[in-house]
């Protein structure tokens, strides 16, 4: 059991100037379960990346230290390498073709060919791959794998149709079958999964770990992790936290290493506002959205005038579906009233008119038009509800032009001119350039989403103080972000959503462990503490 | 002072290498058939009218490109539909006994109407295919021109000088001078300078479509509509009904395309049935790629540009080409190289598409 | 899934959404029946079985397309140009390569062009991904475009031809001669030039497959019947011993016990009228007259109607049989489930390591060489070719022959090409008739069948589009 099959030498990686893993050491024993746990952004995707050889490594300049497997130094370039050297990975998004059999995606361009005279002839006329497949041999093969996972579908069933958990296991049976498989990845496997499968899939990784092949399990259930996994590592903003045994630890001390002290951080202004006297403008009851990847199932909250409230949780959880399905990008159903006012739902311009406004977590697919200006994109959410900007029924350029450069003046957008691409400008600008538009509508109620996503530290901080002003100048704030220390720092209360529910509503000063525990979708945090 | 002069000049660079590859190509041509014309004995003033002419007649089937493209619909492969409504509001104008203007007039408006209500319906199956308007959006217009060869077959018309000398059915050409509206727009205030042929009435019909167009696109509705077509998730949060814009687009372009045939059939003196809309829409379509249109993003200067251009290299191409040519493969060669132009235009366009797009 | 069996009414709607357009051809055929007296079986079989064998090979060549996720290819056209291209070569040099030999010739210099066709056009496809369909209608277009200034300008002008060829544009002495003309005969093969007084001219290219080796249409459908009879049994076989090696797994008993009796009773009949024709042309008579078969005892009319059949050409049958078997052949190669992955999921197929691009020239290749053969097969049955414009219709007509036999832009399966070939036919040969009844206008029926070839090409990729957003949308729901 002690054997090391894997080790990571002081791995680091930055693109650009962000450095996402800074020197992460750490082993992985032959036949054990050792968990991978952090939070978003903590670097646990780029170091599977490193270990995958994905081309994101490659063409950013490679990574520094180094991989040993059995000793061995590594040289993964590409996903092939990785496969040729015994490690798999199951992705969270599923690699199987629907069309095909069981045992046509787990041979997935690995088919067997079939030995016969007439093969080598048509090889040598035609080439190797007209070539005829075993079909017989490959749905041999696919059973062995399926057998070996105690599931007893039969090989030649088309993956469409299968419930989620088998098609997770058609994932890893395809693993299974590369010859010489010693380390297996499963990446958040049991997220999509319900919980009698989720059992079972445990279940299945016990036992492949006691035929010796090791597995990294990469999950943000604490309970899992302390039920199947031998050890835990966890990382923190790049950095490793600790490797401990699991027998050694619990869910408490795991989620505290999680979260770490940075959450109480830079929070100097406003300590004492309190909103319970101030009406409601926003309540949320029972909010079920279809965002993929991001569903809401059953959210229920309120928020009052002036208060910024957060909404945190890992991603995937559904924190962003809440603030895109009140807007109606995504067919939403419940309850939502604004100012009292209850809001008929899936109508995005029901709400904008009722002056809501909303930064989209997603700035290029959905918060610009990244081919036209920057005048044009201030301006446009604003000409269209509210017909400004207009001028007999044609755009107004001029009063465009000195909107415009209002804002870029008051937001400190860096660009060349008003006229300016937004494609062109950086990420943070880009930003900037959403949030002026927001502001154009002159809302009461502003939805955030994400608003320091991918920018540098300056804009950060100007974004951060100007959605502060804009509270205290009355206005509602629902920001929701991935970086619980953003929110901590200006959020009047946060809610934590875990499996598209409110775990709970925490004020920012909470402890670290609440919000490592609830992220985790424990919900009982007291009882957790005590016990 | 120097100093601005050699940005100057480093500008005429950059603008002439900003002119997209298809204008490039084409207008070489242009200028080479042009040159050649014109070493041949053939006036400048006769080329150019000759170009002009063709302009006229045929711009309003390239704008009605714009506001499709601009929705995000992708050029309006199915211009087809368009046409068959403008035939059909000249038909029954036609038959309902007006001649001359009142001709014009009336069809036009009849012609706006009939394009708005079948762009309508268009509208609404290009948003049934989102994703593949381009794919579907050929046949649609094919099938639409079939469909028409019966309705032609079996219109209760009995006008005598609309309907087959013998039998049943409409005439493959009605000859418009029975109606007085034989090139009534190039008539109206028609005049000549240096030899070259303005037909201002023809042009003034395109530029105030043009300018229509152009306004259009700078009104709230049109704005809409073209962050519809850049980006639907953005226009959609900023509360454009997507799907309503698509089919106000296609209705535009239909109806655009119904008053561009009666343009089309006044410059030519003729109304053409049947099988004459099939294949239309693909020279309409390069016309706006050649003005340097993308299948995302065109404008009205596309349509100047391009429908001059090509269609003008058309225009010269077939009495310079007849006279280079000996043995008559002159005039036969005209059309394969206007088919293999514009189909290849076309080809770009999409090459670059898909490189643009996902 | 208990009640599989139970038709309900969201089953009934899935049904004739999933079959709308066969069932529209079938009602439109029968309708033609009804509408008009014209239409013998004798003779309306007979049109079937001609254009099923002159355009089997171009229907089946937009299969394996279709797997490899190109959609329908409308540019089978370049190939048929290649085709035409070698025909044209081949027939301008009749004296050195006649008869069915020429024949052969074409399909061996067609082979390089069309690949070297299918390279390119492939190349394009992969420059306008996700638009395939629209660039393979363009494409079609565009070579057509080149093809006309190669047949009309540079022959002549850059390749010299021969003043006063039949095959050349006819000029005054003394000047260049330039173009192929407009249409030429391919030249009537050996056996039908008996009793014409052509003997001592050299064998042409025209029907030079087809006549090698013609078989009456009722031992032919006998011969087709044991075949599917023996196909049928064997399949069962397997399904039953090794489910995992067919893609057909659970075929209900009643299916086919009725598609093995259909084979018997096809047999059975064939034996049943060949005998009675047998009886009568030998026994009881010596100079049959066929149009008064009806008057002799003892013989059925459809037995008198079969015998007025066409006899059916074998070896054109067969190589139509050939392309279908290599297809499915190709099915079961790596090149093939490389094409069903790329076909199905891009962006899995080029994780997993195959080469996405390459397939998929490949694949365009083998249509594009397929469609020339097709063209070739095509033009030696009609006997003349319409150098202009014969190229032209080939894509649309085939793609809908495979769309009306319910294949997709997804999916397609010789089974497909197989009933589209006889259903598409059937139309274009009943719309005439149609036509006349409705619109009493022997016109009408042209634009009828123009209707219904866009028609069934517009609704057929309209639903599967449709069909395919409402999937995706239906994914995006609340649950």
């Amino acid at each position: 059991m002690s054997r090391n099959l894997l080790e990571f030498k002081s791995v680091s990686k930055s693109y650009l100037e962000n450095q996402v893993l800074k020197d992460v050491s750490f082993d992985i024993r032959a036949g054990e379960i050792h968990a991978l746990i952090g939070e978003n952004g903590a670097g646990k995707s780029t170091l599977m990346n490193i270990l995958f050889g994905m081309p994101v490594i490659h063409s950013t300049g490679g990574f520094e230290g180094s991989i040993e497997l059995e000793g061995q130094k590594l040289d993964i370039m590409s996903p092939f390498d990785a496969m040729a050297a015994g490690i798999g990975m199951v992705h969270q998004e599923f690699m199987l073709i629907p069309g095909f059999t069981i045992a046509e995606n787990i041979k997935l361009n690995r088919e067997i060919e079939k030995k016969s005279l007439l093969n080598t002839i048509t090889s040598r006329l035609f080439g190797k791959r007209m070539k005829t497949l075993d079909f017989k041999q490959m749905n041999k093969d696919a059973r062995a794998a399926l057998d070996k996972l105690e599931m007893n579908i039969e090989e030649f069933t088309l993956v469409q149709g299968l419930p989620i958990g088998y098609m997770q296991f058609v994932e890893i049976a395809r693993e299974i079958d590369k010859t010489g498989l010693k380390l297996l990845v499963l990446d958040e496997p049991t997220a999509v999964l319900t919980e009698s499968e989720a059992d079972s899939l445990l279940q299945a990784m016990k036992n492949l770990a006691a035929r010796g092949i090791s597995i990294v399990f990469i999950s943000h259930r604490l309970g899992e992790i302390t039920a199947v996994a031998d050890r835990v590592t966890i990382l923190r903003d790049g950095e490793l936290v600790i490797t401990k045994d699991v027998k050694d630890t619990n869910t408490l001390e795991i989620a505290e290493y999680m979260i770490g002290r940075k959450v109480s951080i830079e929070r100097e202004i406003c300590e004492t506002r309190k909103f319970t006297d101030a009406e409601i403008a926003l309540s949320v009851k029972d909010l079920h959205v279809a965002m993929p990847n991001e569903r809401v199932k059953g959210v229920e909250f309120e928020v009052r005038k002036g208060e910024i409230f957060g909404i945190g949780g890992l991603a995937g959880q559904g924190k962003l579906g809440i603030a895109n399905g009140i807007m109606g990008l995504y067919e939403t159903r419940g309850e939502v009233t604004i100012n009292g006012e209850p809001m008929p739902l899936n109508k995005t311009r029901k709400m904008l008119d009722a002056g809501v406004a909303f930064v989209s977590e997603d700035r290029k697919e959905v918060g610009l038009l990244i081919e036209d200006s920057i005048r044009h994109n201030i301006m446009f959410t604003s000409m269209n509800i509210h017909s400004e900007f207009l001028k007999a029924g044609l755009i107004d350029k001029k009063a465009i032009r000195e909107h415009a450069r209002k804002m870029i003046k008051d937001l400190d957008i860096r660009c060349t001119s008003e006229k300016q691409r937004t494609g062109r400008l950086s990420g943070g600008n880009q930003q900037k350039v959403c949030v002026a538009r927001a502001l154009t509508q002159k809302p009461n109620v502003l939805f955030v989403s994400e608003p320091t996503r991918g920018i540098d530290i300056g804009a950060k901080k100007l974004i951060l103080d100007l959605l502060m002003e804009l509270s205290s100048n009355g206005m509602t704030i629902i920001m929701t972000s991935s970086e619980l220390a953003e929110l901590c720092s200006i959020c009047d209360r946060i809610a934590i959503i875990c499996e598209g529910e409110v775990v709970g509503v925490l004020p920012p000063d909470a402890s670290p462990t609440k919000f490592g525990l609830m992220m985790s979708g424990i919900k009982d945090v007291e009882e957790e503490v005590q016990s | 002072m120097t100093e601005v002069v050699v940005e100057e000049r480093f500008s005429l660079i950059k603008a002439f290498k900003k002119i997209p590859f298809s204008t490039k190509a084409v207008g070489a041509l242009y200028l080479v058939i042009l040159i050649l014309g014109l070493v041949n004995g053939f006036s400048f003033s006769r080329l150019l009218s000759d170009s002009l002419h063709l302009f006229g007649v045929w711009a309003l089937f390239s704008l009605a490109n714009v506001p499709s493209i601009q929705a995000g619909t992708g050029p309006n492969f199915a211009l087809p539909i368009g046409i068959v409504n403008g035939l059909l509001a000249m038909v029954l104008v036609l038959a309902a006994g007006f001649t001359g203007m009142g001709f014009i007039v009336v069809a036009s408006l009849v012609a706006i109407i009939f394009g708005s209500a079948s762009g309508f319906l268009y509208g609404k199956l290009m948003n049934a295919v989102k994703g593949s308007e381009m794919a579907i959006a050929p046949y649609t217009g094919f099938a639409i021109t079939a469909v028409f060869g019966l309705v032609w077959l079996s219109i209760p018309i009995r006008h005598p000088n609309m309907i087959f000398f013998l039998g049943d059915g409409l005439r493959h050409q009605i000859p418009l001078d029975y109606f007085r509206a034989e090139f009534i727009l190039a008539n109206f205030l028609f005049f000549e300078i240096f030899g070259l042929e303005i037909r201002t009435g023809e042009l003034i019909v395109v530029v105030v479509a043009c300018v229509l167009m152009w306004l259009f696109f700078r009104s709230k509705m049109g704005l809409g509509i073209t962050a519809v077509g850049r980006n639907p998730k953005f226009a959609k949060a900023s509360g454009v009904n997507v799907d309503r814009s698509r089919v106000i687009a296609n209705m535009i372009s239909t109806a655009v395309a119904a008053l561009g045939v009666i343009v089309y059939a006044q410059g030519f003196g003729f109304i053409q049935l049947y099988d004459f809309p099939m294949l239309l829409a693909f020279p309409a379509v390069a016309c706006i790629v050649v003005g340097g249109a993308s299948g995302q993003k065109a404008n009205v200067r596309n349509v100047v540009i391009g429908t001059f251009l090509f269609q003008g290299l058309m225009a010269i191409a077939l009495p310079v080409f007849t006279r280079v040519l000996a043995g008559g493969a002159g005039a036969g060669i005209v059309g394969p190289i206007r088919m293999a132009i514009q189909n290849g235009i076309i080809l770009y366009a999409l090459s670059r598409m898909s490189k643009g797009g996902k | 899934m208990a009640n599989n069996n139970i038709w309900n009414g969201e089953k009934i709607r899935t049904f004739l959404l999933d079959n709308i357009v066969m069932l529209v051809f079938l009602g439109f055929v029968v309708l033609g029946f009804v509408v008009s007296d014209t239409f013998t079986p004798s003779s309306f079989t007979n049109d079937i079985l001609v254009r099923f064998f002159r355009n089997g090979v171009l229907v089946l060549a937009l299969i394996i397309p279709v797997m490899a996720g190109l959609g329908l290819n409308f540019g089978i056209v370049v190939g048929a140009i290649a085709g035409v291209l070698s025909i044209i070569f081949v027939r301008y040099n009749y004296t050195l390569f006649p008869g069915l030999g020429g024949l052969l010739l074409c399909f061996a210099i067609a082979t390089p062009i069309a690949i070297l066709f299918g390279y390119l056009t492939g190349k394009l496809y992969n420059k306008t991904k996700g638009q395939e369909m629209i660039a393979s209608l363009v494409v079609g277009f565009f070579a057509e475009g080149i093809y006309m200034i190669f047949i009309l300008f540079v022959v002549g002008a850059i390749i010299p031809v021969r003043w006063g060829h039949r095959m050349v544009n006819p000029v005054p002495e003394g000047v260049r001669p330039m173009g192929i003309r407009s249409s030429f005969e391919m030249g009537l093969p050996a056996e039908e030039m008996t009793g014409r007084g052509m003997q001592d001219a050299l064998p042409g290219m025209a029907r030079a497959l087809n006549n090698i080796w013609r078989m009456e249409f009722v031992y032919a459908l006998a011969a087709v019947s044991v075949v599917m009879f023996i196909f049928l049994v064997v399949r069962r076989i397997i399904m039953k011993k090794n489910p995992g090696l067919l893609t057909i797994r659970n075929e209900p008993l009643w299916a086919f016990i009725l598609k093995i009796a259909l084979c018997g009773a096809v047999v059975a009949f064939s034996i049943y009228s060949s005998a009675t024709i047998y009886y009568w042309y030998y026994i009881l008579a010596n100079t049959p007259d066929i149009n008064r078969l009806d008057l002799l005892p003892g013989i059925s009319n459809f037995a008198v109607e079969i015998s007025r059949i066409n006899n059916v050409p074998v070896v054109t049958g067969l190589v139509i049989a050939a392309v279908g078997l290599f297809t499915v052949y190709f099915t079961r190669t790596k090149l093939g489930q490389d094409c069903r992955s790329v076909g199905q999921n891009k962006h899995i197929a080029t994780v997993s390591g195959i080469d996405v691009d390459r397939t998929r020239i490949i694949a365009t290749i083998i249509s594009t060489v397929l469609a020339a053969w097709g063209m070739i097969i095509f033009l030696q049955d009609m006997g003349h070719v319409s150098t202009y414009t014969v190229h032209r219709n080939i894509g649309f007509f085939s793609v809908a022959a495979i769309l009306v036999g319910g294949a997709t832009a997804a999916k397609a399966s010789v089974k497909n090409a197989m009933i589209g070939l006889v259903l598409f036919h059937a139309m274009f040969i009943v719309s005439p008739a149609v036509g006349l009844f409705f619109f009493n206008d022997g016109n009408a029926g042209e634009y009828m069948r123009t209707f219904m070839v866009y028609g069934v090409i517009g609704v057929s990729l309209g639903l599967y589009v449709w069909k395919a957003n409402k999937a995706a949308k239906d994914k995006e729901r609340l649950r």
